[in-house]
């Protein structure tokens, strides 16, 4: 049983500082044989600077690491590894173009220098015996799926004996049934005395796989839980906010006419590692709905996001938006015809990042009026767009003109927000919208969506976050390999019947 | 035609495509070393006219050539290590940096060479290696003169190709190596130190490149001058992307170059098609271009090539 035994893992008064941010200050974590710890917080809350410190990544500015009760000096991840700590992290570690069995003795010692593949594979299967973690120890790593991957990362901390574990939102590219079997290889672990340290901001994840919680905001610890069945998911989330929490309410409303639709729209398959190229996906969004895109990630759901926005072109299939057939879409002609596009990777797609705020909140509309005139920038006008969009939106920056990359991701994700909601489009895209965004910034986009589907918007919300698609959508579309396998009105939608589909079952059943 | 074909295609020929192949196999398996670390050595040409003329001047000095190999290797490791200090503890560019070293290098072997023999009219000249025979083997016909008598300088570039296979996909060093080039976050993630083997790959690329520029100054012109390496170093980089960074198909396109050198050389010296002798000098190059285009379609570099690491980034 926990606690009987003196903790595996003592860290005191950890700090550490990137510039003028205070990401760690005097933070103590313990963890004992047998704990799955849950280190909660949002995003910046410093979970992942604390576990770097622990893993060598980051070295801290002070504080002590004690292992077995030992001092214990973690400069770098050989120190780590050394020491019996090992890290699983968000993204993941892997050389694609090595087999499993050489990322396993990537750093390992050979015998004389030589690879031991032999005795490699014998540890391999060993580990698989120990906690049923299974894989082909010749297969390239490219080949395996998201969720074997991090089968792989796992048994690479084991295969150097960890012995305390750092799992990084290890659940945010699992299905929900690849979830569940990784809380059972966690728990397999646990009982057999490693120690675990879960970090996520799923809540209801950490009730159901760990026993202790930590709770960190600003750079600190704010609370301890000692025994997670004596709180509630909400109290966990006040916790972790620092403030109540109240989902935003999802009015009901009626669905018209077809605003955007997808009718057998099919890709060329792209260059080797690129994506899925898509095979005959149909949809159709309606005015006063949102659509939800469910997948792992890489099943087609950017490329979709893309079709739609212009900037990849389909080989065969019609695009229409608003009854009318897009011939040429590209991304002006796609804004034209009303659409707003929040793509997923928010600076490289969606912002520039080295324009001042202000441009890169008018740079798709910078040839028409309001913003120009005969070629000639409007600056006044462009000024008062701007000034008016920053406190409409609650933007949190220094000034207009500062460069768009300093701001947060909550402030970037406004500043897209406010320039393709401003003209009341008919069509909403939204790839990833909350991905990154702390738990306030989140609702704040929530509710703008829903102020667009009540305004009669349709909303084609693809996301990999299935709380938010439960909770935003009226219906869910799931992808797999590129195909949508079918389409649910939410009140028909299960997390079991998404996941299933998710996972390229056949029917939801 | 067919007596040209004839006089071509002897043994001769073939010996002389191996001495001409070597120092491509030699600087080829370097740059592919310090590329499967995951940096381009673009200081191949200037480290090796640098090490051509340091080992021939070593060479030329004590008489010894071989003590002239081992410097032309030790200045290569120094001319690396900066390349090392540039792109991976400064993170610049490895382009820039490349170019750079190259062309420091061949200030430097000019600079060096002008003030220790000064401009004589006629370029000093070393006693080069001679052909070394190994008993027995050299005696069998056809292969025994063609791979078994030669420099000593040939069997070890011969032998490096195995070694170098050996070493990167057998020893964990070479998947270290090979971890470090391809996703550096994973190696160091490992306790791999990602800047040791990097140093380390490009100082064997540099002992190498001054190693086959040495060869060039001491086997197969026994004088060094400045035009000695010619884009030869060039070559090797497009080499190791014909060559797909894998040692064995490195050595078939040094092979392949070599080839195509030592028949231009026998069809200049036929004097049998007269053109200005500067279009023979020009195929292999040439040859290498379409060769390139053909083959390296498919050719994946190393994922990290070209990326500097830096440890703690947020």
């Amino acid at each position: 049983m926990p606690g009987e035994r003196g903790p595996i893992l003592a860290m005191r008064g950890m700090s550490k500082r990137f510039g003028s941010v205070q990401a760690n200050a005097d933070v103590d974590l313990v963890l004992r044989p047998g704990d799955i710890l849950g280190l909660l917080g949002e995003n910046g809350a410093g979970k992942t600077t604390l576990m770097n410190m622990l893993f060598g990544t980051y070295t801290p500015d002070s504080g002590e690491i004690e292992i077995d009760g030992r001092p214990v000096a973690i400069s770098n991840s050989a120190d780590a590894l050394a020491s019996g700590v090992g890290m699983v992290h968000q993204h993941f570690h892997l050389v694609p173009r090595l087999t499993v069995l050489e990322n396993l003795m990537i750093g390992r010692p050979g015998s004389g220098g030589r690879l031991d593949r032999r005795g490699a594979r014998g540890k391999l299967a060993q580990i698989a015996d120990r906690f049923g973690l299974t894989l082909d120890p010749d297969t390239l790593v490219s080949a395996l799926a998201i969720g074997e991957q991090q089968r792989l990362e796992i048994i690479k901390a084991l295969f150097r004996d960890a012995r305390i574990l750092i799992l990084d939102e290890p659940t945010a590219v699992l299905t929900p049934q690849e979830a569940d079997a990784l809380f059972d290889a966690l728990r397999a672990m646990a009982g057999d005395g490693l120690g675990i340290i879960f970090i996520s901001h799923k809540l209801y994840e950490v009730k159901a796989i760990t026993n202790r919680a930590m709770i960190m905001r600003r750079g600190k610890v704010t609370a301890t839980i000692d025994d997670i069945g004596a709180v509630s998911e909400r109290q966990l989330g006040e916790l972790m906010c620092g403030h109540e929490i109240r989902p935003p309410e999802k009015p009901a409303s009626e669905p018209g006419e077809a605003l955007l639709t997808l009718r057998e729209i099919s890709t060329e398959p792209g260059a080797a590692g690129e994506g899925v190229p898509l095979r005959a996906v149909s949809l159709e969004v309606r005015a006063g709905e949102v659509l939800g895109i469910a997948g792992v990630s890489g099943n087609g759901q950017l490329e979709v996001a893309e079709i739609i926005a212009g900037v990849r072109t389909s080989a065969s299939g019609e695009l229409t938006v608003a009854g009318q057939v897009v011939v040429y879409p590209n991304p002006r002609a796609i804004q034209d015809l009303r659409v707003g596009r929040i793509p997923e990777d928010r600076l490289g797609t969606g912002l520039i990042s080295s324009l001042p705020m202000s441009d890169s909140m008018v740079l798709p509309r910078i040839h028409q009026a309001p913003f120009s005139r005969f070629g000639v920038i409007d600056r006044k006008r462009t000024r008062e767009f701007v000034e008016h969009q920053v406190e409409r939106f609650d933007i949190k920056c220094a000034a207009t003109d500062v460069r768009t990359g300093t701001l947060s991701g909550g402030n970037l994700q406004k500043v897209l927000l406010a320039r393709e909601l401003a003209f009341d489009p008919l069509v909403v895209l939204a790839a990833q919208p909350t991905r990154g965004l702390d738990v306030g910034a989140a609702q704040f986009v929530h509710e703008r969506f829903l102020e667009v589907r009540q305004a009669g918007g349709a909303i084609l919300l693809i996301s990999e976050d299935l709380e938010e698609l439960f909770l935003l959508s009226d219906r869910i579309a799931v992808m797999y390999e590129g195909r949508i396998m079918d389409t649910l009105p939410i009140e028909e939608a299960t997390v079991q019947k998404v996941g299933l589909l998710m996972a390229g079952a056949e029917t939801a059943a | 035609m067919s007596e040209i074909l004839g006089e071509i295609l002897q043994v001769g020929f073939f010996a002389a495509i191996l001495r001409i192949a070597t120092p491509l196999i030699l600087a080829t398996i370097g740059e592919m070393f310090s590329e499967r670390g995951g940096v381009l050595n673009l200081g191949i040409e200037g480290i090796m006219l640098l090490g051509s003329m340091t080992g021939f001047t070593a060479a030329y000095y004590s008489g010894s050539l071989w003590l002239g190999i081992l410097a032309a290797m030790a200045v290569g490791a120094l001319m690396a290590l900066l390349m090392g200090l540039l792109t991976v503890t400064l993170g610049l560019s490895q382009h820039v940096s490349g170019i750079g070293t190259t062309l420091l290098c061949t200030g430097l072997a000019f600079f060096f060479y002008r003030l220790i023999f000064g401009q004589p009219s006629l370029p000093p000249n070393v006693e080069g290696f001679q052909v070394a025979p190994i008993p027995l083997l050299a005696e069998i016909p056809l292969i025994g003169p063609l791979l078994f008598n030669q420099f000593t300088l040939v069997y070890l570039a011969l032998l490096l190709v195995p070694a170098a296979a050996f070493l990167l996909n057998h020893t964990s060093w070479g998947l270290s190596l090979r971890a470090v080039g391809e996703n550096p976050r994973a190696a160091d993630g490992a306790g791999v130190s990602v800047a040791k083997m990097r140093y380390q790959g490009l100082m064997l690329s540099g002992m190498l490149m001054g190693a086959a520029g040495a060869y060039l100054s001491m086997a197969q012109f026994n004088a060094f001058t400045f035009g000695v390496i010619s884009g030869r170093g060039w070559v090797c980089i497009a080499l190791v992307v014909f060559g797909q960074w894998s040692p064995w198909k490195c050595l078939a396109g040094a092979l392949l170059f070599g080839f195509v050198d030592a028949l231009q050389l026998r069809l200049q010296a036929s004097g049998v098609i007269e053109i200005p002798y500067q279009f023979f000098l020009m195929l292999p190059f040439v040859l290498t271009i379409v060769a390139m285009a053909l083959v390296s379609r498919s050719a994946i570099p190393p994922a990290a090539l070209l990326v500097p690491f830096r440890k703690e980034e947020r």
